[in-house]
């Protein structure tokens, strides 16, 4: 149904009205708009099975990966007995053992905590940027804003797995730090330029000119009313962000750039074991599904966040 | 629209150069010597390493030691192993196999991802559309290299509905099971952009005043919704373009395909740093190319950008 | 003008008791609640209402380009020349489309395709309806843009949409609506995105061909200044009904329902000078839950108990004059004085 013709034209208001309703509509932007915008999604995010399985399995994967003690007794590389080495699942070993006769259930609990550790670091690192330089560029324009389009240009002119391998052969460390710095360093582009893009169509809109009508001032008008209005679909692209850089950099451990033994990651253990894969597909199996699993969950959450916070795609 | 070009042209030399020089310092001016970083742990003789420093010009600062390296690249001076022997000669029997496999991957995701992308935006909200949504979502969250692994125990050694590895039976037997692994994550993509953009432009406007002037269903969507629906889609296929040939660094080393992918994935392996180097910076090249076509081939599609 | 002329005497188009519903998430929404108008050849209705009266709605459904579902079409009838166009199969009402009943739209840049060159679009119409070629064609179409003064129309053909000022592409709108000769012509706020001089332009050239086509014109606006000059019947809608119909001049002069006075009383008239503007109180109600007498009484000032209890008929209150108010003759009374 149509809605957007203008109605009948009404009396224009009085110049002297101006500024209360100017308040007002600084107020309704900023505060009434923001606040409904949350509470809606949240009560349709509520409705959402999909919402909650996600959540659920992930829960389930952060609590492995903060206090992997609570599922294994076993600790990394731990009671491996090289006489029983790539066994099939059984009672003693619920998953399995791998090349070197590890517990493959152990391996598997432990290897959660640098996947998840990555893939949340990297885009809190690149949600960080993404805000600050994204907010600054798009509401001042001008020189900065060029200067964080060109580079961002430059950065985002570099594939994710290729640029990563490239830099991380050279590397001279692989530890977790490192392959956070190294894919913030590649996957930051992303966020700035959504961020900067809604901050540049918020930057103009009725509620923020009566905002700047009323005196309030620029880091005023950043926070309170740029700020709450442009997050949304920055924060879903951010919960995609996690799925994908927990794959790619499973990628990259098992291209063999990324993590390196003796530390442990699902990407790694896949790495390490692909020879076998054929005559033991356990060794593939489960380090793969709870990976893809990790990885389908911040999708579909990603997925559904987005829905609820934008009713007219559904 | 030659404005556009020339514009377009100039903005990619800015892009080109800030893109090989970061490349150049995160390899080369990192703290350490990076000679040695290149081989890992691997014991490499002396007289080999400073050879190599004297080839990269590691003396000299870094942006005549950029320039230098880049002024090689250009001529097609990929670098050396560790045994001298030319990166480039070690590539030149290769490309065509990773070019007939990133064709194969492309075809497929075009013409899948087109069709189901189709399918689902005219059935926005019905079966065919949560499908398609679902099993997307499942393609992308499955890294390339497990579903590589997957398809290849599957279909090749089981059902043997595939050849398993290597090139022995050619194009196009040999190449399709590794380009639809290739081309999976694309496939979603493709399908998924494509769903969302005819879903929003058969609410256009524009569409209404195509059905109101008496065109048939299929002129409507085929012609009038679909071209504009294309839009977004073939930016994506240029961005695209880059994870495709990350993508075939893991298929060729899966699938044994002798390509540019598998020198690089068995040069990692082998800890041949100067070889990854030298290859990857070649692909990252051929990216920036190729996104730089696609960004022209826009340019045609959509007439509103020729005239900013 | 087209060979079948239907039965004897009946009018051009008749649109009768128009019923079409919404079905928006399980929610039944009354767009429009029985709208009838009569059509003749050379005559402009205008339709008349705010946004969300069902105006649009009503003139998609007699196009037939509604999409459905969600929209249904749950009684009346649309008849061109007697001929029933409800429940023809979707081949013979595609015909009809753009050929003998045409329609342009409020904003002209959205509702022409982007990335197609206006020739491209208005050649369209004859190779699709008339199986033309190309170069045949190219000939009617920049005989066309000249038709609609756009100036070196052959030169501009190649041209896109965005490349034309507002003004331009509605006429270009107007050139591909007209381009088979329709009998009818809906135009769907035509002038509403236009600058006011360029507004008055594109209203002379529609009344222009008009007359050169002998065709009938729908006019639908909410904006009774367009409406003044060019309409010679006037319907005015609320909330999906017809509130009153009469003769444009009658309408000005003797309006018979409050809703009608309103909307005259909000806005400035030149012969009006000095008197108060008075804008309506209130907001036209939901679609989904109209109140269960007369649609207008929660904003009516005169509005009495029998009005929230009972729906309006329309009765007439002069020839031609008729309106949906329990007190129209007292409104169209009072209004003489």
């Amino acid at each position: 149904m149509k809605t957007d013709e203008p109605g009948v034209p009404g009396p224009e208001p009085a110049v002297a009205a101006a500024e209360p309703a100017a308040a007002a509509l600084a107020v309704a932007g900023g505060e009434i708009g923001r606040a409904s915008l949350w509470d809606d999604a949240w009560r349709d995010l509520r409705r959402r099975w999909v919402f909650w399985a996600s959540a659920v399995f992930l829960a389930l994967v952060a609590v492995m990966a903060a206090v992997p003690r609570l599922f294994t007794s076993k600790g990394v590389n731990e009671g491996c007995d090289p006489n029983s080495a790539k066994l099939g699942p059984s009672g003693g070993h619920w998953f399995g053992t791998d090349l070197a006769g590890c517990d493959y259930y152990a391996h598997v609990v432990h290897g959660a905590r640098p996947t998840l550790l990555i893939g949340v670091a990297v885009t809190l690192f690149a949600f960080a940027i993404a805000l600050v330089f994204g907010m600054l560029a798009g509401y001042y324009g001008g020189l900065l804003d060029a200067l964080v389009a060109r580079i961002t240009d430059v950065f985002f002119g570099l594939p994710f797995v290729l640029g990563a391998t490239v830099i991380l052969v050279a590397f001279p460390s692989h530890g977790v730090g490192a392959m956070t710095l190294v894919l913030v360093l590649l996957g930051w582009t992303t966020m700035i330029r959504i961020m900067r893009g809604q901050v540049i169509s918020v930057r103009d809109a009725d509620y923020v000119q009566a905002a700047r009508l009323l005196g309030a001032s620029d880091a005023r008008i950043m926070a309170r009313h740029i700020l709450p209005n442009a997050l949304a679909p920055v924060i879903v692209v951010a919960t995609l962000n996690v799925g994908n850089v927990i794959a790619g950099e499973a990628t990259l451990d098992f291209l063999g750039v990324g993590l390196q033994y003796p530390q442990v990651s699902w990407g790694l253990q896949l790495n390490q074991a692909k020879d076998a894969f054929v005559d033991h597909p356990h060794l593939l199996v489960f380090p793969a599904v709870l990976l893809s699993a990790t990885v389908l969950s911040f999708l579909m959450l990603g997925d559904a966040v987005r829905d609820a916070l934008d009713p007219k795609l559904r | 629209m030659w404005r556009y070009v020339l514009r377009r042209l100039l903005q990619a030399v800015p892009v080109f150069i800030g893109t090989t020089l970061l490349i150049y310092a995160m390899v080369f001016a990192l703290p350490g010597d990076p000679i040695q970083a290149l081989a890992g742990d691997k014991p490499i003789p002396e007289n080999v390493l400073q050879t190599l420093r004297e080839r990269y010009n590691l003396n000299d600062p870094l942006l005549v030691q950029y320039g230098k390296y880049m002024w090689g690249l250009l001529q097609g001076n990929l670098g050396e192993n560790y045994t001298g022997q030319k990166v480039s000669e070690m590539l030149s029997g290769r490309w065509t196999v990773t070019a007939q496999l990133a064709v194969t991957a492309w075809l497929f995701e075009l013409a899948l991802g087109l069709l189901l992308g189709v399918w689902a935006g005219l059935r926005r909200g019905r079966l065919a559309d949560t499908l398609v949504l679902g099993g997307t979502t499942l393609l992308i969250a499955v890294p390339v290299f497990v579903l590589g692994y997957t398809a290849q125990i599957l279909l090749g050694l089981h059902w043997k509905v595939f050849p398993t590895a290597g090139t022995d039976d050619g194009w196009p037997m040999s190449y399709l099971l590794p380009g639809m692994v290739l081309g999976s994550l694309g496939l979603s993509y493709v399908a998924r952009l494509t769903r969302t953009s005819l879903a929003e432009n058969l609410r256009a406007d524009y569409v209404r005043t195509a059905n109101a002037k008496g065109l048939s269903r299929a002129r409507v969507v085929g012609r009038h919704a679909l071209r504009n629906s294309l839009i977004p889609v073939v930016t994506y296929l240029g961005v695209d373009f880059g994870s495709l040939m990350g993508g075939a660094v893991v298929t060729e080393g899966i699938f044994n395909l002798p390509g540019i992918g598998q020198q690089v994935f068995q040069s990692i392996q082998l800890k041949e740093g100067p070889v990854v180097v030298g290859a990857v910076t070649v692909l990252v090249l051929i990216f920036l190319l190729v996104n730089l076509l696609v960004d022209l081939l826009y340019g045609f599609l959509d007439p509103r950008i020729r005239y900013e | 003008m087209t060979t079948d002329l239907g039965k004897d005497g009946a009018p051009l188009l008749a649109v009768d008791d128009l019923h079409v519903r919404f079905d928006v998430r399980g929610q039944d929404v009354r767009a429009v609640n029985g709208l009838s108008y009569t059509l003749a050849e050379g005559e402009t209705v205008a339709i008349l209402g705010e946004s969300g009266s069902g105006k649009s709605v009503a003139a998609q459904a007699v196009m037939g380009i509604l999409d459905t579902p969600p929209a249904r079409i749950a009684r009346g009838s649309v008849r061109l020349r007697g001929e029933e166009l409800l429940g023809l199969p979707e081949r013979r009402r595609r015909a009809y489309r753009g050929d003998r009943i045409s329609m342009i739209f409020q904003d002209a840049l959205t509702a022409l395709n982007p990335v197609f060159t206006v020739g491209d679009q208005i050649r369209e119409m004859y190779q699709v309806h008339r199986g033309m070629r190309r170069k045949e064609a190219t000939a009617k179409a920049v005989e066309l843009m000249e038709r609609v003064r756009i100036p070196s129309a052959a030169r501009r053909l190649g041209d896109h949409p965005h490349q034309f000022s507002g003004g331009m592409r509605q006429r270009i709108m107007i050139a591909m609506a007209l381009a088979l000769e329709p009998d009818v012509l809906i135009a769907d706020e035509p002038t509403t995105a236009l600058d006011v001089t360029v507004q008055a332009q594109i209203m002379r050239l529609l009344a222009a061909l008009q007359d050169e086509l002998r065709m009938g014109m729908v006019l639908i606006t909410h904006d009774l200044g367009v409406v003044a000059g060019v309409a010679d019947r006037i319907v005015v809608m609320y909330a999906g009904s017809v509130a009153e119909r009469a003769p444009a001049r009658e309408l000005y002069a003797r309006p018979a329902h409050p809703y009608t006075r309103g909307l005259l009383a909000s806005v400035p008239r030149l012969d009006r000078r000095g008197a108060p503007l008075v804008p309506i109180k209130g907001a036209p109600p939901n679609p989904a839950a109209l109140p269960p007498g007369c649609a207008f009484a929660p904003r009516c000032p005169r509005a009495e108990a029998l009005c929230s209890a009972e729906p309006p008929p329309l009765v007439t209150v002069a020839p031609g004059h008729e309106s949906a108010c329990h007190f129209a003759p007292e409104v169209h009374g009072a209004a003489a004085e």
